[in-house]
């Protein structure tokens, strides 16, 4: 166990090892997202009262489940960070979080557009909405926190430390369409249930998920290794990548 | 002094002397300590003008009005909490002590409570008077703004702790803060609303007291961590 960490938190073996993985990860996340939003957006039947404007599901719901795994993950990076002192946790949480920012926005201005034709309107003052507006005002807080330090060290674990205490709005957005009656509808799929639609809606759905989780790692996996070349830029083993010299590359 | 010196002094003592401390300094500077009322009281004001007088109307808005005011009022006085003690160095022997660091911070967060949260709520009733709600309706905007002042004080100490050693820190705290705060003014403004239509406001209040509670067990060690980042830059 404690082995299997400090290999981790090495940046030379988390670039060496993780290089490989780089080409599987983007193609197959690319080719769930083409599949997925190929098949939602053109070949699903449409729905029987929406009709095609219900195919902004393809992209909401992938988008809104991103903007809190994302935040999760920044969470427990940021334990990790806390704890172990690991940068490579830290780098992580660092370049998820413009990401996590992105996808609550996308969740958001999705939710919007397909708030005209099935609501009659593009806001309204809904528990899941305006949790999903406060979950980005987090992700703005936890990135301009980390910005205005001048030290990188504190700006980590003040980053951190925020990170931790805005998990808390994440029960809140999950449960906001359960705790309040409100005009958005409950969560799409779960674990203990079948699907209440049918297959040839819910299986573009779920590859497109999967896609986006794919796209989710890949991204932060390239965003992560460079950053990690940058920090590391004066230490042997980079020098040895960018001369092309040593055995790491 | 040697450690056995400092092992005498009983955290009961500590925690009541930090306190002590808090409120003389506090009554010291009556600029600072007014300034969470006037601005409350000012931010009241400029409701009727934007909104128009008719009393029927403010009445209906009163209970979220004030809570508004209330919460930005507390939001302004975040910066005082740990500024002066930073400055002067206060604050690292506050850390140095051989107390655990909590409940020292839970003292200071109490102090802030008092002068603000609290006095904010004592002097809610005039302010609920001006906008015209019934009488019958001013301890329910009391009560709430007692207990939830209290919540946004211990969460507002986790990200004053943050933006200490921040230069111009002022936006990034309210960004920081307003998202945390929401669930308390909902709850808030929302048992002040049921009093006015007169109905039973104990269910809000037992969720106000459970986020107090979540509050000041979790925030007061967040802080910690907080300054102790702050510190060791």
């Amino acid at each position: 166990m404690w082995r299997f960490i400090h290999k981790w938190g090495s940046p030379k073996w988390f670039y060496t090892t993780t290089g490989p993985w780089l080409p599987w990860l983007w193609s197959a996340a690319l080719i769930l997202l083409i599949v997925g939003v190929v098949w939602g957006l053109a070949i699903a039947p449409p729905d029987r009262y929406q009709h095609d404007s219900a195919r902004i599901l393809y992209v909401h719901v992938p988008a809104a489940i991103l903007a809190q795994s994302c935040f999760a993950v920044m969470a427990v990076s940021a334990i990790i960070f806390l704890v172990w002192k690991i940068k490579i946790a830290d780098i992580a949480a660092m370049v998820m979080a413009p990401f996590g920012a992105a996808m609550t926005f996308a969740a958001l201005f999705s939710g919007a557009v397909w708030g005209i034709p099935t609501w009659g309107t593009w806001w309204v003052w809904d528990a899941r909405l305006t949790s999903m507006l406060i979950q980005l005002f987090i992700y703005l807080g936890v990135i301009g926190l980390r910005a205005s330090f001048t030290s990188r060290d504190s700006g980590a674990r003040a980053a951190a430390i925020m990170t931790l205490v805005g998990v808390v709005n994440l029960p809140i957005i999950k449960y906001s369409v359960v705790w309040w009656n409100t005009l958005h509808q409950p969560a799409t799929f779960s674990l203990d249930k079948a699907p209440a639609m049918p297959a040839s809606m819910w299986l573009p759905l779920l590859f497109s998920v999967l896609g986006f989780y794919l796209f989710f790692a890949a991204y932060t996996l390239t965003r992560t290794r460079n950053q990690l070349l940058k920090r590391e830029a004066r230490s042997r083993w980079v020098k040895e990548i960018a001369l092309g010299t040593g055995k790491a590359s | 002094m040697s450690s056995s010196d400092h092992s005498r002094v009983s955290l009961r003592r500590a925690f009541c002397s930090v306190l002590k401390r808090e409120l003389v300094l506090r009554f010291r500077r009556r600029q600072e300590l007014a300034g969470p009322l006037l601005f409350f009281a000012l931010v009241v004001v400029l409701f009727p003008l934007g909104l128009g007088p008719e009393p029927q109307r403010l009445a209906e808005l009163a209970p979220g009005l004030l809570w508004v005011a209330a919460l930005l009022a507390m939001l302004l006085s975040l910066d005082g909490l740990f500024r002066n003690d930073y400055d002067d160095g206060t604050l690292e022997q506050l850390m140095l002590s051989p107390h655990p660091q909590a409940p020292l911070i839970v003292a200071k967060v109490l102090a802030h409570w008092l002068v603000s949260g609290f006095a904010l709520a004592l002097f809610s009733p005039l302010f609920s008077a001006m906008l015209g709600l019934p009488w019958q309706q001013w301890w329910a905007v009391a009560v709430t703004l007692a207990l939830g002042s209290a919540t946004l004080s211990l969460v507002g100490s986790i990200a004053a702790a943050l933006t200490l050693g921040v230069q111009r820190g002022g936006v990034l705290l309210s960004l920081l803060v307003l998202p945390l705060y929401t669930p308390v003014l909902i709850f808030g403004a929302g048992a002040a609303q049921l009093a006015l239509q007169g109905a039973s406001i104990a269910p809000q209040l037992a969720l106000m007291g459970a986020m107090l509670a979540i509050a000041l067990g979790l925030a007061p060690w967040a802080t910690a961590a907080a300054l102790r980042l702050t510190l060791s830059d």
